[in-house]
């Protein structure tokens, strides 16, 4: 071991930690070699922005008078979740306005759900609060509205259950029309392809086995600070690796915490996705501590090395097949184009590197200043090893059901 | 000197039925390109078009348009890229049929240039925070 937790915090402490970015590293490695960037660099900084559908926040908005155990509310005309205490409640990211047309008349704008109500409130705007309830011997209020501020509640902690997706699919078009999906409006006949991973810049692709990333990491979070909480929701160890260790698609996932107060809406900002629906745009943003060669060498990865595979998201993708048409890298993807069946195919991103390089250089900065010290995780995620595995849904038909289906 | 531009015509209703568009050719010899064009319930009707030729006819032609009482915009003022509401994602460039949006490297910025813009709208649909918008 080249150096510990304690000793890198200590030298932030002092303004001595040297810092330096992902995308930096890989340089720095090539031409100094691993051993001596290893001797030299203690920390790399990560980043990540991108729509991050499974985002919410909790927000207590404090007691009415008289007192209320509130069951059903709306902010800004948006369902939040209230099946917690009195004056708890869960704004989703993906939750649509009460009146939204949705895709009655197809492909829906979605002009307004939670991601934007979580944005309006960083944002530091007034919400409009419209809340009901049934109404107790200790909590007799039935009806209220209200403006409320972010700076007026009592917690607002933004809760994301899923965030930071360690690689991820390329999307593609085989049909004869235009689709409308949560990566972008892809074209018919391989017209174009999108991908979303901030790559060689990515969190977790840059500690692909979870040595350093873990319960308790402290991170740069929608622009303030925050914390993994747990491995995130579909956190699948067990995909198929390369041999740097980077997953050939979709693998860990991370849950993470943090205060909204402290954030910023440039960093957390509300989307409407044509004929998906609306969502949240996070950054994120981790620091890896170079505590040994091992792990410089994990995060000194690049574009060319990562490669995410190609889906059918007319076909393959809605129906579950897992079918895969070919890998391509991160470097061809960010060069503009593909070729995939023998054609070329013009390709966009989701995320932008353009602020995944911002965050990065950012936590670098907060890092070089001494305001921000790394922390050894409390529990390592679910590794390799664990067994864990993403699993579908294993459906099992109910006989002569009398309730209410729908459809 | 021959030259090409883009612009935008507004066609009101009494003029939506007559073929003044040809009368560009025929009179002016402008040769011209129509990118899209579309007629509302009320037969107002937009029209997106290149026009090509000497500089001085493109003058007299777009003069004689305007006398039919139809409204001319160039195109570049049409859509239009909010820097304040872009957050770099390039959701808009895999829509783009002519790189009017693209993404400059190594800034990895998503620029738009309205030269090559044919108001398309489709990068309207794709942004997911509206930082694109149409003034037409
Ligand atoms: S309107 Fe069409 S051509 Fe113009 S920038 Fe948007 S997508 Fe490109
Ligand atoms: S889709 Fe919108 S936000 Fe994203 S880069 Fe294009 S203009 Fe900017």
């Amino acid at each position: 071991m080249l150096r510990s937790y304690e000793e890198i915090n200590q030298k932030i402490r002092e303004g001595k930690a040297v810092v330096v970015t992902a995308e930096e590293v890989i340089e720095m490695v090539k031409e100094k070699g691993l051993k001596e960037v290893a001797r030299q660099v203690d920390v790399v900084t990560t980043g990540t922005f991108g729509i991050m559908c499974s985002s919410g926040a909790f927000l207590n908005i404090g007691h009415t008078k008289p007192r209320m155990k509130i069951s059903e509310a709306y902010l800004n005309g948006v369902m939040a979740y209230c099946g917690l205490a009195a004056v708890d409640m869960y704004i989703g990211a993906t939750q649509p306005a009460k009146d939204d047309p949705l895709n009655k008349v197809h492909p829906g704008e979605f002009r307004y759900g939670g991601g934007h109500v979580i944005q309006d409130l960083v944002a530091g705007k007034d919400v409009l609060l419209e809340a009901y309830a049934y109404g107790t011997d200790c909590y007799p209020r039935k009806k209220l509205v209200t403006w409320i501020n972010l700076k007026d509640l009592n917690e607002a902690y933004l809760f994301n259950p899923r965030n930071a997706y360690q690689n991820y699919n390329v999307a593609v078009n085989l049909s004869d029309k235009t689709i409308y999906t949560y990566m972008g409006i892809l074209l018919p006949r391989l017209g174009n392809a999108g991908y979303s991973s901030a790559g060689q810049l990515s969190p977790l692709l840059n500690d692909p086995f979870y040595r350093v990333i873990g319960v308790g990491t402290r991170i740069f979070l929608g622009g303030g600070v925050g914390y993994v909480a747990w491995q995130g929701t579909q956190h699948n160890p067990s995909v198929e690796r390369n041999e740097r260790g980077v997953p050939k698609g979709g693998a860990g996932t991370l849950a993470l915490i943090g205060d909204l107060k402290g954030m910023s809406a440039q960093w957390l900002w509300g989307v409407s996705v044509r004929g998906y629906g609306c969502s949240l745009a996070v950054g994120v943003g981790v620091p890896i501590p170079i505590l040994d060669e091992e792990t410089l060498y994990y995060c000194s990865v690049s574009d060319e090395e990562i490669l995410a595979p190609v889906v059918d998201y007319s076909s393959a993708y809605p129906e579950g097949t897992g079918e895969v048409l070919g890998y391509v890298s991160y470097a061809q993807l960010r060069s503009g184009k593909i070729v995939i069946k023998g054609k070329e195919i013009p390709t966009f991103p989701l995320s932008s590197y353009q602020r995944a390089r911002e965050i990065a250089q950012t936590l670098k900065r907060w890092i070089q200043e001494g305001n921000f010290e790394l922390t050894r995780p409390v529990v390592n995620l679910p590794g390799v090893e664990s067994g864990v595995r993403f699993k579908n849904l294993k459906e099992r038909p109910v006989e002569n059901y009398a309730g209410n289906l729908k459809g | 000197m021959t030259v090409s531009r883009k612009i935008v015509l507004h066609f009101p209703a009494q003029v939506a039925d007559r073929p003044i568009v040809c009368d560009l050719a025929l009179r002016f010899g402008l040769a011209f390109n129509i990118l899209r064009a579309s007629i509302s319930p009320h037969r107002e009707g937009i029209m997106v078009m290149e026009i090509i030729g000497e500089g001085a006819n493109q003058e007299k032609g777009l003069q004689y348009l305007r006398e039919q009482g139809v409204l001319i915009e160039s195109l570049s003022q049409d859509i239009r890229k909010n820097d304040e509401r872009c957050i770099n994602c390039g959701a808009c460039v895999g829509v783009c049929p002519t790189s009017a949006l693209f993404i400059e490297k190594p800034s990895f910025e998503v620029r738009f240039d309205g030269t090559r813009c044919i108001a398309c709208e489709m990068c309207i649909m794709a942004c997911p925070t509206f930082a694109m918008e149409a003034l037409i």
